[in-house]
């Protein structure tokens, strides 16, 4: 075991490494520069053998990351905020042409007003692209992550793109002691990507030429499938893992003291660390409450949701991002997903941290004591905008 | 035995959807032409994202790969990292782009693509507009030609800018090889395609590529009106070879008036309008030939 004191970017650096991706394609933009150094700098030094193509933006990094993968490739590269607004036309390309680019994003505010600070609305808004989400909440996280990520987007069967998002700051700039897996461990984890199909000059093929109706809707059906599947994958993937590593990712939906729990609040990325944490003291005071991290969104992990409320007895969704008309994207899904379902407990969405403002153990505990509220008194509102600040929106003159 | 100057084999088969008449569909067949098998092309939106055939027919006989509109000189530019991060040296790439993709929405990229002096081989086929979407006027329409955004009206609104000139603009990256190709001229065409394969670098081909749907003009005409273009020097064919220039073509001088007769998208204009166009025309000769000479000086610098 190699364990170094790395931040989220060094070590997301160190997980393209040992991935021995081929090709990498780079463009900077705060807070994920220091990724697309840290890999310049192994190339430079001969620690990392990888093609690196300093791309003018990121939709040309994405585009470039595209056409290698489809050449045969395995292809990374990682984005931030409006990098990764601006590649959204290029997401949904990678999917359609069932390439299995991995990328890393960390989670930053959109603008204006310009903000880099930790915020989810940059990776919800690419919900729809078909790309697998995870939500990490540590640097180790992330390591592992992108490794797994890989195994499971090459599967023949899969061959859909994975994004790794860790949250801006709080993982990316600090420093964790990580594991760094050896090479021939990772390397006997993950073989050389072997895709069926390639751009090949003693095999010549087109890849994604015009389709008319008669056939567009089933190249749709299949990747919805590939989706669906991958959510075996992904636990066999993380069941791999833990018997080499010991590290436990094998649910999609990450639960934290649920079993007996009177409330469970959901959410994504590092706060949820801080709510392990005040789930630990309050269970010491004697209130029955548990967390459930949403750690793989896409797939959505609707079946375990529906186990979570079984048991609950209301349910509280923490949002690092607002949908403006209609609540966080987290929120709206959990409770889709418990909609058809025997057992609805009570959902209440909490919208909080947004632009990087702290999520601090005294908000998490507040936001359980709510929610026991809510399971003796019932609903008194669906959204609340968590910690809002009144004097700083002080009414205007007309 | 006559030496055939344009090679046999044939990479392109029949059953292309492009138009009667399509320069386009000429410009593929030579450029496949010259550089054989071993190439891998990728075309973004543009008449060739359609052209190739509805899934799954595919008349093209090498690897292709379509991609988005702007990404053109990032598409090759991945593929040739690919190629190169699996040991495969001797595979050509070919962009093929039209002149929207190029001169318009995918200029961002393929500037980066030129100042990294990337490996590959960038095709800019220029019909004069968005053609594929039903002649929109992009930034290589000539000055003077109408468009279905560039209408006539009752307050000639037609273009009123000249071509926006790619192969300097390119040629400014410091690239090896840039040059202008005209489907008129097969075995200039096929030279200049050969060649561009043999150096290593960034590769600069803009094919002159008559569209009789968009330009209005007979279907028969399209190898006719790609010599017109040329010797009214509407478009000179040079190349730019490490900075010095060489027009590789200087005929007869024959009247703009009968290249643009030709052709519907220019009726509109007056006597006094086309001789608008044609001093533009000749003050652009001009400045070729000065950059020709002036650039001749070079050779030492290269030696």
């Amino acid at each position: 075991m190699v364990r170094m004191l790395l931040t989220g970017n060094k070590t997301t650096a160190y997980s393209a490494m040992r991935s021995r991706v081929q090709v990498v394609s780079a463009y900077p933009i705060t807070p994920q520069t220091t990724i697309v150094e840290h890999i310049a700098e192994f190339i430079a030094d001969g620690l990392m053998k990888a093609e690196y193509i300093q791309v003018e933006s990121e939709h040309s990094a994405m585009a470039a990351a595209i056409a290698a993968s489809n050449t045969g490739a395995r292809a990374f590269t990682a984005t931030s905020a409006h990098g990764l607004l601006l590649m959204h036309e290029m997401l949904h390309w990678a999917t359609g042409a069932r390439l299995p680019v991995v990328m890393v994003n960390v989670n930053r505010a959109l603008g204006p007003p310009w903000s880099v600070w930790a915020d989810h609305l940059d990776s919800i808004s690419q919900r729809d692209t078909g790309w697998m989400q995870y939500y990490v909440e540590n640097n180790q996280e992330i390591f592992d992550t992108v490794i797994m990520a890989y195994k499971v987007s090459e599967r023949p069967d899969i061959m859909l793109p994975s994004m790794i998002s860790q949250d801006a700051f709080y993982l990316s700039h600090t420093v964790e002691p990580v594991d760094i897996v050896e090479q021939e461990v990772v390397d006997n984890y993950l073989p050389p990507y072997d895709p069926p199909y390639r751009l090949d000059v003693n095999n010549p093929a087109g890849f994604g030429s015009l389709v008319m109706p008669n056939h567009y809707y089933e190249f749709r059906y299949k990747i919805a499938e590939a989706m669906e599947k991958a959510k075996k994958y992904i636990k066999e993937a993380a069941e791999e893992w833990y018997e080499i590593t010991g590290r436990d990712y094998r649910g999609l939906l990450d639960c934290y003291r649920c079993e007996d729990a009177d409330v469970v609040l959901f959410g994504a990325g590092t706060m949820m660390s801080t709510a392990k944490e005040v789930v630990d003291w309050m269970r010491a005071e004697g209130k029955k409450v548990g967390v459930a991290r949403i750690r793989v969104f896409r797939p959505f992990p609707g079946e375990d949701v529906r186990k979570v409320a079984d048991g609950a007895a209301a349910i509280g969704v923490m949002d690092r991002a607002y949908g403006f008309g209609r609540g966080g994207a987290f929120f709206n899904e959990v409770n889709s997903a418990l909609y058809n379902h025997r057992n609805r407990p009570p959902t209440k969405n909490y919208i909080i941290g947004l632009g990087g403002r702290d999520v601090k153990p005294r908000h998490i505990r507040a936001i359980f004591n709510d929610l026991l509220k809510v399971k003796d008194e019932g609903l008194d509102e669906e959204f609340r905008w968590f910690g809002l600040r009144r004097e700083n929106m002080p009414e205007e003159e007309i | 035995m006559v030496k055939l100057t344009i090679p046999e084999i044939e990479l392109m088969s029949p059953g292309h959807t492009g138009c009667q008449g399509c320069g386009a569909t000429i410009a593929m067949r030579y450029a496949l032409k010259a550089l054989g098998e071993k190439t891998i092309v990728s075309i973004p939106a543009c008449c060739w994202a359609v052209m190739p055939g509805v899934w799954p027919n595919n008349c093209m006989r090498v690897p292709l790969l379509y991609t988005a509109f702007e990404t053109t000189g990032a598409s090759i530019s991945g593929i040739k990292a690919a190629l190169r991060a699996l040991g495969e040296e001797e595979v050509t790439v070919m962009g093929w782009a039209g002149d929207g993709g190029t001169a318009d929405i995918g200029m961002q990229a393929l500037s980066a693509a030129a100042e990294r002096n990337e490996d590959v081989i960038y095709v800019m086929y220029d019909n004069e507009a968005y053609m594929n979407t039903g002649i929109q006027r992009s930034g290589a329409t000539p000055l003077g030609a109408w468009t279905t955004t560039t209408p006539v009206g009752k307050t000639k609104f037609w273009e009123r800018r000249p071509k926006k000139p790619m192969v300097d603009i390119v040629a400014a990256h410091k690239v090896p090889y840039a040059a202008t190709l005209s489907i008129g001229y097969p075995e200039d065409f096929v030279k200049k395609m050969k060649k561009a394969k043999e150096i290593s670098g960034f590769r600069f081909l803009h094919i002159y590529s008559p569209c009789p749907t968009g330009w209005k003009s007979p279907p028969q005409y399209t190898p006719k009106l790609a010599k017109l273009a040329v010797t009214s020097r509407a478009f000179p064919l040079y190349e730019v070879e490490e900075g010095i220039y060489r027009v590789t073509m200087k005929p007869k001088k024959t009247p703009l008036k009968e290249y643009l007769m030709l052709q519907g998208r220019f009726r509109h204009l007056t006597d006094e309008d086309m001789k608008e166009l044609e001093r533009d025309i000749e003050r652009r000769w001009k400045e070729l030939l000065l950059k020709e000479e002036m650039t001749a000086k070079l050779e030492e610098l290269n030696e």
